[in-house]
């Protein structure tokens, strides 16, 4: 993934930055607490949901299994339709080869639909080093833009905002890029979503060139898939001559017949719609409609070395529908710009340090941004065992190990600062393989209890500041089992 | 090496673990969930796509093919004088009460054209009960994606019960993947503020579906 995010601080300190502002954890309250009421709905008005989610694992692990010919046969389709497919390895080849595809057009602008992947790859900042503008048209990543913020949700990216924040960004920005927002704006969401459609008209009506994202491509015919509300993904879609599409490899689905799980899941689970508004599906060109020109630029940039991990590969199988962000009770007090990623919450926390490795302080100390409540596995629609993979990727940071990084194999060292819990770990294996040992001192702690201190002294000190030590009973299970015969004797 | 080599290697090492002999496509994706919910006479799949249309903002009006004409004149009429665009194959029947000075019958030539027109008037490949969904596949009572999107009033003409059908599995069977599809389920709306759906942003922001049968 790109340095957009280097020296981020580790997840504890910048979740302890967040959660002093009111006003954000407010907002983020209000949006989470909204839409998961919504979602519960929408997913309940269908008896058979349990059954599409399994579908829906079924299809992207099948998918994933066989990743290589499926990919060799969406190329196929796709340049069998008119479009012509480009490889990236990384977000600097991807960054190269869209601005090498921009400036062959002979333009300087381009009008983008909100996509994760070249937010990942930090393709707005590629290509304003070329000289290129690229124009942000989706709501929330206009909000964005124009505030010179970071996205905090992957649906919602502006989620950290509130109504009359916007009004002031809208008000002070809007002149710099364009068309200036209409006088006495106030902060009723209607005249927001207004003042943005009077701004964003002029660009799409003049741009000769759009990228996007997709949502789902499918390797039997060569379609994307983009799923959106306002209309300005048909725009981007549509009104440019050239459409450049940045899509990461794991985004395929093997048939059209796919299309109809995900068609019903993601939009209940993100927007807790029956259907979103909009869903455009194109297959190559078109004669007279929409772009004559079509590129795919397949992008890697660390999915496969999540492919090569077995237990963390069902990552790949998200969506990103964002229901993990809504329901997940640390994103709701810590918000998204903690994470340190363009992919925040429950999903982030799994992703980014498999896409980036576990190398940097923010990536060693996502997986432990979570209490591992489950909530996010329950609403993931694709059925990504998050807390697994969250205990998996621990035992990595801690114990190190063999992981794949840009395709090849190397043993990770253990990381720093766990010295203490891997003694402590150590200590424990070797005590529940000596039974004789374990005893002793199980004897010798029932009888010294009256001594312990309530709470712990050195490095134990502050975890044992908000908790209580447990009390250690007066005799140890083992002799009450054999004291009492496994308690039928009625002794207590 | 070029980098589409690299990536299938990397993803064919990644899979090294992955045994030869795995199931295949068919046998790997249980097909358990159903082909549409509940069970509706075809009276009832009509009322619930009008149901579901509207609760998503969209008006939606009932008519039979004879007064259909008057119903498109009047839909028109009640936005006053104005350029109305129709796809070149629109049945000319449904425009033939309408002021005929009134309307290009030609696919506009620029971007910036098309924004000088008020409302347009298609036809639709089908319509989903369920979601409350019309799809439009280019087809030439359809015409090309962008005159439904540029226009702020869309009048969209469905078929009953002949278009509809009941879910988006059953639709995903009727429609061709070849041809450029747009999936309309009411206006143009965000949810990007305080996640609260608001109607109107770039697409139409009236979205009028007549269901004639």
């Amino acid at each position: 993934m790109s340095g957009t995010y280097l020296g981020m601080p580790a997840f504890p300190k910048a979740a302890h930055e967040a959660v002093g502002n009111a006003t954000l954890r407010g907002n983020l309250r209000h949006a989470t607490h909204t839409i998961r009421g919504k979602r519960a709905k929408a997913v309940a008005e269908l008896d058979d949901w349990a059954e599409l989610r399994e579908a829906g694992k079924q299809i992207k692990d099948h998918t994933l299994r066989h990743l290589d010919r499926y990919l060799v046969q969406l190329e196929e389709s796709v340049t069998a339709a008119g479009g012509i497919v480009h490889w990236a390895a990384d977000a600097d080849e991807a960054n190269r080869i869209v601005a090498d595809l921009v400036k062959m057009t002979g333009e300087s602008e381009v009008v983008k639909v909100k996509s994760m992947a070249t937010q990942e790859i930090g393709l707005n900042e590629a290509l304003e080093a070329e000289g290129i503008r690229a124009y942000e048209t989706d709501l929330a990543e206009l909000i964005v833009q124009l505030g010179k913020d970071r996205p905090s949700h992957i649906l919602v990216p502006a989620i950290h905002r509130n109504r009359g924040e916007i009004r002031d960004i809208f008000a002070r920005e809007m002149s710099e890029w364009g068309r200036p927002a209409p006088e006495g704006l106030t902060d009723t969401p209607a005249e927001l979503a207004d003042a943005a459609r009077l701004h964003l008209r002029e660009k799409f009506l003049r741009a000769k060139v759009g990228v996007s994202g997709a949502n789902f491509m499918v390797a039997e015919t060569g379609t994307l898939v983009v799923v959106e509300s306002e209309g300005n993904g048909r725009m981007c879609l549509t009104l440019p001559e050239t459409l450049i599409s940045v899509v990461g490899i794991e985004k395929i689905v093997p048939t059209w017949r796919d299309l109809e799980v995900f068609l019903q899941t993601l939009p209940r689970s993100s927007t807790a719609e029956r259907m979103n508004p909009y869903t455009s599906t194109w297959t190559g060109t078109t004669d007279g409609d929409g772009p004559s020109a079509f590129h795919l630029v397949l992008l890697d940039n660390g999915r496969t070395d999540t492919l090569a991990d077995e237990v963390g590969r069902q990552a790949l199988r998200c969506i990103r529908c964002s229901a993990c962000l809504n329901v997940c009770p640390v994103y709701e007090r810590a918000g998204g710009h903690a994470y340190g990623s363009v992919y925040p919450g429950p999903i982030g926390a799994i992703l980014s340090p498999q896409l980036r490795g576990t190398q940097s302080e923010i990536d060693a100390s996502l997986p432990y941004a979570s209490s591992l409540c489950g909530a996010c596995y329950e609403v993931c629609p694709v059925a990504i065992d998050i807390p697994e993979v969250l205990v998996h990727l621990r035992e990595r940071v801690v114990e190190g190990g063999p992981v794949t990084r840009e395709g090849n194999k190397v043993v990770l060292k253990p990381a720093k600062g766990h010295a203490a819990e891997r003694a402590a770990m150590r200590a424990a294996r070797w005590a529940f393989s000596h039974p004789g040992a374990l005893r002793a001192g199980q004897r010798l702690a029932s009888r010294t209890r009256r001594l312990h201190p309530r709470s712990l002294p050195g490095p134990g000190k502050a975890w044992s500041g908000t908790r209580d030590l447990p009390a250690v009973p007066a005799e140890p299970f083992r002799d009450w089992w054999q004291r009492t015969h496994g308690g039928t004797d009625g002794a207590k | 090496m070029s980098s589409r080599e690299r990536i299938l290697g990397r993803v064919r090492r990644a899979l090294a673990d992955v045994p030869g002999g795995e199931p295949s496509y068919e046998e790997a994706v249980g097909r358990g969930y159903l082909r549409e919910h509940g069970e509706r006479s075809i009276e009832e799949t009509v009322e619930l796509l009008a149901e579901n249309l509207a609760d998503y903002r969209a008006i939606v009006h009932r008519t039979d093919a004879e007064e259909l004409p008057l119903l498109i004149m009047r839909l028109l009429a009640a936005r006053g004088p104005q350029y109305v665009l129709v796809p070149p194959g629109l049945p000319p029947e449904w425009m033939s009460a309408a002021d005929p000075t009134r309307f290009h019958d030609r696919a506009v030539s620029t971007p910036h054209e098309l924004d000088k027109v008020e409302s347009v008037v298609t036809g639709c490949a089908l319509a989903i009960a369920e979601t409350g969904t019309i799809v439009l596949d280019g087809s030439p009572d359809q015409g090309r994606r962008r005159i439904t999107l540029v226009p702020d009033h869309h009048i969209c003409v469905v078929r009953v019960p002949e278009q509809v059908v009941s879910s988006v599995p059953q639709a995903m069977e009727r429609l061709n993947p070849a041809r450029p599809l747009t999936w309309i389920s009411g206006p143009s709306a965000t949810s990007d503020i305080e996640l609260d759906r608001v109607e109107g942003v770039h697409g139409p922001r009236t979205l009028e579906v007549i269901l004639v049968g």
